[in-house]
């Protein structure tokens, strides 16, 4: 497997893992909405002109332009920012690919506020609910770029239609080529026994990891989990640490109704509930401001992570 | 074309209307003004011009049919029936529980079916993206795909059409059912098309218009779109919105009609005088 230090930015690596790719399966072929020099594809156009497209600023086209290339037996990759990734062409992602059963992998970068500067308009809070509606789409969010790599890769051999959340800019290295990283497997980080946060992505993973460590400074022992892949959900993990601790915070950079803690709730309110709590961007719709200054405002931080888990254990 | 085929044609588009009015009665009702508009064009693409086998309906170097107004489904079931992709008999299962002939064209149920078409718009994308396809994979073929005048409503239409304005794609032969009817009533009322030749020509498109109920215009644009290379194909095909089934011909509210087994034979009965068959 292939080292992730090769690369800077995440955007290099999830491309860097669809051109490693595309060498030695020449059915894949990349489309990109007018944003190729955003997220980098535009190395996949210069390793195979004849097999990328720059559909222009037409999402819900690309989207129908790529389930048609499936239905030949071409494996497209495709990419917009992830507000338009998901909420422009939602009916052509639930219709043309979703209904036909075609195979179309869709990247959405700039997950949540991570968006930063393009600001409300270009947050996709929304979009993991949205997926989560067409059956059998694969849903991940890594929290690194090694597993970024790694689990880009995977989705192509999965088969299914798959949307990847990644933030474009920035790196960095929680795994190693060591690391088993499997789709569909979340990574248990931290093994305490008092509370479980499950995180998804690098934002929200950073901060759990870091929260875990001020609430061990205050005694309390903290489990957690990147939970990688959202869909489909690791029920079995899920299940184990709620059972080891009874107390289960869920952190995503995104809304609550149909998100990663809602999933979660529901399965557990089905098979054994435990206290829940919740770490998300609420009602609220995205705005302006640097990712300091939003992490702030949204309270993604390490200590409201570790005030909502604290909170957890005294309900 | 030859007086020959021009007669076979002409008894297949009138054996498709029969089929169809039929396989809408059995069921009670459904999209007949969509559906009869384009008979000429189906019976001249599958018993003319395209590369399809009935045998092997997933060939890969096909000829490839997306009817992207999706719900004239019954007329494009009642051609594939008649070529032989499936029995006749499941022509009396439209629109049932369980049936493989849904409302609207759908790829997963139906053998022959090559694209699902029904929400409007998304046909003619998944169309580009097939012509792209056969012609990245090398394939040989050609795609055919008829659109709608509502239909062209949609916003995702014009973007598709750029796009395979831009990517020359001279594989792509596109039909526009210019009935001038959608389903509230004519199209001139709503948000009328207008100057259709030319919008489709400033999108970099090889543009014909022609009678789409007379076959020799079919076959000569045909023929001539195939000459044209390095621009994607729209022949208009000025119809009449129900042609066949004469008590909806061209008439408001015939997008979807009731239609019951006695007033079907009627239909075809007159049809059949119309047509100097009786």
């Amino acid at each position: 497997m292939k080292d992730a230090h090769a690369y800077s930015h995440y955007r290099d690596t999830v491309i860097g893992a669809i051109v490693d790719l595309a060498a030695e399966h020449p059915e894949i072929v990349f489309l990109d909405a007018d944003l190729s020099s955003c997220i980098g594809s535009t190395a996949f156009q210069k390793a195979y002109p004849d097999r990328f497209f720059n559909c222009g600023i037409a999402e819900a086209n690309m989207t129908g332009v790529a389930a048609g290339l499936a239905s030949t037996g071409l494996v497209p990759f495709i990419h917009s920012f992830g507000c338009f990734a998901s909420r422009r062409d939602y009916d052509q992602l639930f219709i043309s690919v979703g209904y036909t059963h075609q195979t179309v992998h869709v990247i959405g970068s700039d997950p949540g506020i991570t968006a930063q500067y393009n600001g409300g308009t270009h947050m996709p809070f929304e979009d993991i609910a949205l997926m989560r509606q067409i059956p059998s789409m694969v849903i991940v969010e890594p929290s690194d770029a090694q597993s970024l790599y790694e689990l880009t890769q995977q989705i192509y051999f999965n088969g299914k239609s798959s949307y990847i959340r990644t933030p474009r800019k920035g790196i960095n290295f929680r795994y190693t080529t060591e690391d088993r990283i499997e789709l569909g497997k979340g990574i248990e980080l931290r093994d305490g026994q008092d509370v479980a946060i499950i995180a998804t992505g690098v934002l929200m993973v950073d901060a759990a990891l870091e929260a875990e460590r001020l609430l061990s400074e205050k005694g309390i022992k903290a489990t957690v989990v990147d939970l990688h892949t959202i869909r489909p959900l690791d029920t079995e993990l899920i299940e184990k640490v709620a059972s080891r601790c009874g107390r289960v915070l869920v952190c995503e950079n995104g809304r609550y109704a149909g998100g990663v803690g809602e999933m979660i709730a529901a399965h557990l309110a089905a098979v054994s509930p435990v206290k829940m709590g919740f770490l998300n961007v609420g009602e609220r719709f995205g705005e302006v401001g640097n990712l300091k200054y939003l992490a702030l405002a949204f309270g993604f931080t390490p200590e409201n992570v570790a005030a909502k888990a604290e909170g957890l254990l005294a309900r | 074309m030859d007086r020959s085929m021009l007669d076979a044609l002409k008894d297949r588009a009138f054996e498709i209307r029969c089929s169809t009015i039929r396989e809408i009665a059995a069921f009670g009702s459904g999209h007949i003004g969509g559906s009869m508009s384009i008979v000429e064009i189906l019976a001249y693409l599958y018993y003319k011009e395209m590369d399809t086998d009935p045998q092997d309906p997933k060939k890969e170097s096909r000829d490839r049919l997306v009817v992207s107004k999706g719900h004239a489904g019954p007329a494009v079931y009642a051609t594939l029936a008649s070529k032989g992709f499936f029995p006749q008999e499941w022509l009396k299962t439209l629109n049932q529980g369980g049936t493989r002939l849904p409302s609207h064209c759908d790829m997963t149920k139906t053998p022959g079916v090559d694209f699902t078409g029904g929400s409007l718009g998304q046909g003619f994308s998944a169309a580009v993206g097939i012509a792209l396809g056969q012609r990245i994979r090398k394939l040989g073929a050609r795609t055919f795909t008829i659109i709608g005048d509502g239909e062209s409503q949609e916003g995702q239409i014009w973007e598709a059409a750029e796009a395979a304005g831009a990517w020359k794609l001279d594989n792509l032969f596109a039909f526009l059912d210019l009935n001038g009817l959608q389903l509230d009533g004519y199209t001139k009322d709503i948000i009328p098309q207008i100057h259709i030749p030319e919008r489709w020509a400033s999108f970099g498109w090889d543009v014909q218009e022609i009678d789409g109920h007379d076959f020799e215009a079919i076959d000569a644009a045909i023929e001539k779109a195939k000459g044209v290379k390095g621009m994607p194909h729209m022949i208009i095909l000025d119809t009449i919105k129900s042609y066949g089934y004469i008590p909806g011909e061209g008439i408001k509210g015939n997008h979807s009609m009731p239609i019951t087994p006695e007033g079907a034979e009627e239909a075809i009965k007159a049809l059949s005088e119309r047509e100097g068959r009786a």
